[in-house]
């Protein structure tokens, strides 16, 4: 592989802050975003707490100029992916730059608008609501905001998404394809997912603990988060202070089950493996993990057993931020990179709120304070139905 | 620099392009705007307990996908990556319509579990246990080169890996009758053959393709040599792409044997394409395939499925030429030139490596 590929920009919006600073802040203050439902109706408002992000679609339309229906996803994606480059201070059009997005709803919050109407009568429904549903869409509402032709992609591997779409675009610029990649995720609150998951009976009633004993399942969240990506040339020819390397990645299925994860996490075990080997770094170096940790009894056993087989003795800290955002699906590897590399930026380590009890399957204490300390490399991992998994790392 | 090439492939298109027999030899005409796949008899690879719940992008997929790995003589690949426009509709219309029905109470799972796009792909992957890399991409009418992408810099990254890759789609009512409101499609009962007599209209179509690709050499002699996407490309920017896609080959437009263009039906969003194959290209022989695949996110893959078929047998089908059209003698590079809407146009390259160690 040549030269290093840099994160030279961060943008993210989530239940804890409109802002990469704002979720700083809320990080900082213990404060969680997790609430009951306001921005749509459901017979589960009020019952199923959620990670809402603050403002209405009629608000973020505002902020970023563009029509209120083009669904919450794009909405959310284009004002995290405009930060992202505003933070880069990099002028993408003088690159190629590609812009790779992952989401796993799509424009689904106006399709299921649309489908009452639609079932009554299929000549019913307002086609402006469905023009968008596809995954693919949001991400050229993106790029058609950020003015970038050279490249798109988009992938749904499900929760495990952002994760691959930041892995795939740092492959693009090391194979001399793309100078720039603009990498992340972005998934709206839908009625869709919310009841999916619901229908799985894996959310919790109320706000969710992460690899706690008392854990009883996920909240959803909304939200987007990206990085811009860079060349070592671009980074030199720009002068721009590199915020971290990308050292490591790793995807593997895990093959086991449709939506659970097998008992031992072998294909989380894999693709911590994977970006490990990539780095080449030692176990002892990673000074830090952003788990996937979902808040199910599942993930965070199956998750909790691979990282302790994994690592062993050297166990670094650890926490999910899911308590904080709820779980944001597809866009959570973006979300979550971003706080990664504030992790190496403001050289702190994140609190797993609500944790008191370490599970009986497997001994793991996460990090329960916000936490200022030495972090030069950072792990993080997102896993999804399907059995994908997908690890990456960090490096000052 | 390692070749990439094709050492096993899967189809199934709404013409019979599974089992043996001679490349679209018996054609299926269609009089409505809905091309359906002609599908085999999945019970070879799924009891009926399995068949029961799956949907039929699933049972598409990963026959497709079973086709091409038995085709390349692997058990398990190294890397199963696809690309689909629309993912899993048939689970998404499900879940969607009992959510309306039951105002959200009492929804079976099921349905939402394989609503996601990368249920293909992991289906294919629990089937074999593949724990290997694993891969969906959706975009549009790039979703399939997305994925071919993907595979191209596996393989040059590793030459020794088998990977799978491929693009999916299906048409379901509730797509097809959405679609149509907008307009999309053919309203009249003019057969698909005749689809570009008169430019006259787009015909819904889905399929399903799976490849095998590596960077080992097998008795297959095809290789991929490039793929490009541009997305809301002007004219010019076509050109260039054009130009750097043959330059970067060492080729000319001369040496392209047999153009494959992606006209689907829509005078405005072929017109480029046609005018580029007139203007660039008029030594090549002019081939068409959406009148046989019908117009779907990855109609490319069907082209792709198609240009390998055509270097493989050393013969251009009369089935994808325009009338009073004679094909040039066995074709040493293909290149595929797909659109998509106007705003989605790609580029794959395919080239016979017989000669090539």
């Amino acid at each position: 592989m040549k030269g290093s590929v840099h994160v030279a920009g961060i943008g993210a919006i989530t239940a804890i802050g409109n802002s990469v600073d704002e979720c700083m802040r809320s990080f900082r203050q213990h404060t969680s975003g997790i609430g009951s439902i306001t921005l749509f109706d459901s017979i589960h408002r009020g019952v199923l707490p959620v990670g809402e992000v603050k403002a209405t679609n009629e608000t973020l339309a505002a902020n970023v100029g563009q029509p209120e229906y083009i669904s919450r996803t794009a909405l959310l994606g284009i004002q995290a992916a405009r930060e992202a480059v505003a933070s880069a201070g990099i002028d993408i059009a003088k690159w190629r730059t590609g812009l790779i997005s992952a989401t796993t709803v799509g424009g689904m919050d106006r399709t299921e608008n649309f489908f009452p109407d639609f079932l009554q009568d299929n000549k019913k429904g307002k086609l402006h609501d469905v023009v968008n549903h596809a995954c693919g869409r949001s991400t050229e509402l993106i790029a058609d905001d950020l003015g970038i032709h050279h490249f798109i992609s988009t992938i749904n591997t499900a929760c495990s998404s952002s994760v691959n779409a930041i892995a795939y675009g740092t492959r693009l610029i090391n194979h001399g394809m793309l100078d720039i990649v603009v990498a992340g995720g972005s998934d709206a609150l839908s009625k869709f997912t919310l009841n999916g998951f619901n229908s799985l009976m894996i959310l919790d009633r109320e706000p969710c603990r992460p690899f706690d004993a008392s854990r009883k399942g996920l909240n959803l969240g909304e939200g987007a988060g990206f990085v811009v990506i860079v060349s070592q040339r671009v980074l030199e020819q720009e002068k721009k202070k590199s915020l971290a390397v990308v050292a490591g990645y790793g995807n593997t299925n895990d093959a086991y089950h449709q939506t659970a994860s097998s008992p031992e996490g072998r294909g989380s075990y894999a693709a911590m493996q994977k970006a490990l080997a990539m780095s080449g770094l030692s176990l002892e170096a990673i000074d830090y993990i952003n788990l996937h940790g979902t808040g199910t009894l599942n993930n965070d056993a199956s998750e909790g057993t691979a990282v302790k087989r994994f690592f062993g003795e050297h166990l670094p800290k650890l926490s999910s931020t899911k308590a904080f955002t709820g779980h944001t699906l597809g866009a959570s590897g973006g979300i979550e990179a971003v706080f990664s590399v504030l992790a190496l930026t403001q050289q702190c380590v994140f609190p797993n709120l609500r944790f008191e009890t370490a599970m009986p399957e497997v001994d793991i204490v996460p990090q329960q304070k916000f936490e200022e300390t030495t972090v030069n490399h950072v792990m993080s991992n997102s896993f999804g139905f399907g059995g994908n998994c997908s690890s990456i790392i960090f490096s000052k | 620099m390692s070749r990439i090439f094709v050492t096993g492939m899967g189809n199934i298109s709404p013409q019979k392009t599974w089992g043996d027999g001679t490349l679209l030899a018996e054609i299926t005409a269609y009089t409505t705007d809905r091309l359906s796949c002609v599908e085999p008899d999945y019970s070879q690879w799924f009891d009926p307990r399995q068949l029961r719940r799956m949907s039929r992008v699933l049972k598409m997929g990963v026959a497709s996908g079973s086709i091409a790995l038995k085709e390349a003589g692997i058990a398990v690949p190294d890397a199963i990556i696809t690309g689909t426009g629309y993912g899993c509709l048939e689970d998404t219309g499900i879940f969607l319509t009992k959510l309306v029905e039951n105002h959200e109470e009492a929804l079976n799972p099921t349905p939402f579990i394989q609503s996601t796009h990368n249920t293909i792909g992991s289906l294919i992957a629990l089937q074999l246990q593949c724990q290997g890399y694993n891969q969906t991409y959706t975009q549009d009418a790039f979703s399939f080169e997305s994925s071919l992408l993907d595979a191209i810099l596996m393989i040059k990254e590793e030459p020794a890996l088998n990977v799978l890759t491929g693009g999916v789609d299906e048409i379901t009512d509730y797509s097809h009758i959405i679609q149509r409101r907008f307009g999309k499609f053919t309203s009249d009962n003019t057969s698909n053959l005749d689809l570009f007599k008169n430019e006259n209209g787009i015909v819904n179509g889905e399929g399903s393709t799976y490849i095998v690709l590596s960077g080992a050499k097998k008795d297959y002699h095809v290789c991929v040599e490039s793929v490009a996407t541009l997305y809301k490309a002007d004219d010019a920017a076509l050109r260039k792409a054009i130009n750097e896609l043959l330059g970067n080959s060492g080729l000319t437009a001369k040496d392209i044997g047999c153009l494959l263009l992606g006209t689907s039906g829509n005078e405005r969003h072929d017109k480029v394409l046609l005018d580029h194959a007139d203007q660039l290209f008029p030594q090549s022989t002019v081939g068409r395939y959406k009148h046989l695949c019908g117009e779907h996110p990855v109609a490319s893959a069907f082209a792709f499925w198609l240009g390998v078929k055509i270097l493989q047998e050393q013969t251009i089908p009369g089935a994808i030429l325009m009338p009073g059209v004679q094909a040039a003698s066995a074709p040493e590079n293909i290149l595929i030139y797909n659109q998509y809407g106007g705003t989605h146009h790609s580029f794959i390259l395919l080239k016979s490596c017989r000669d090539s160690g």
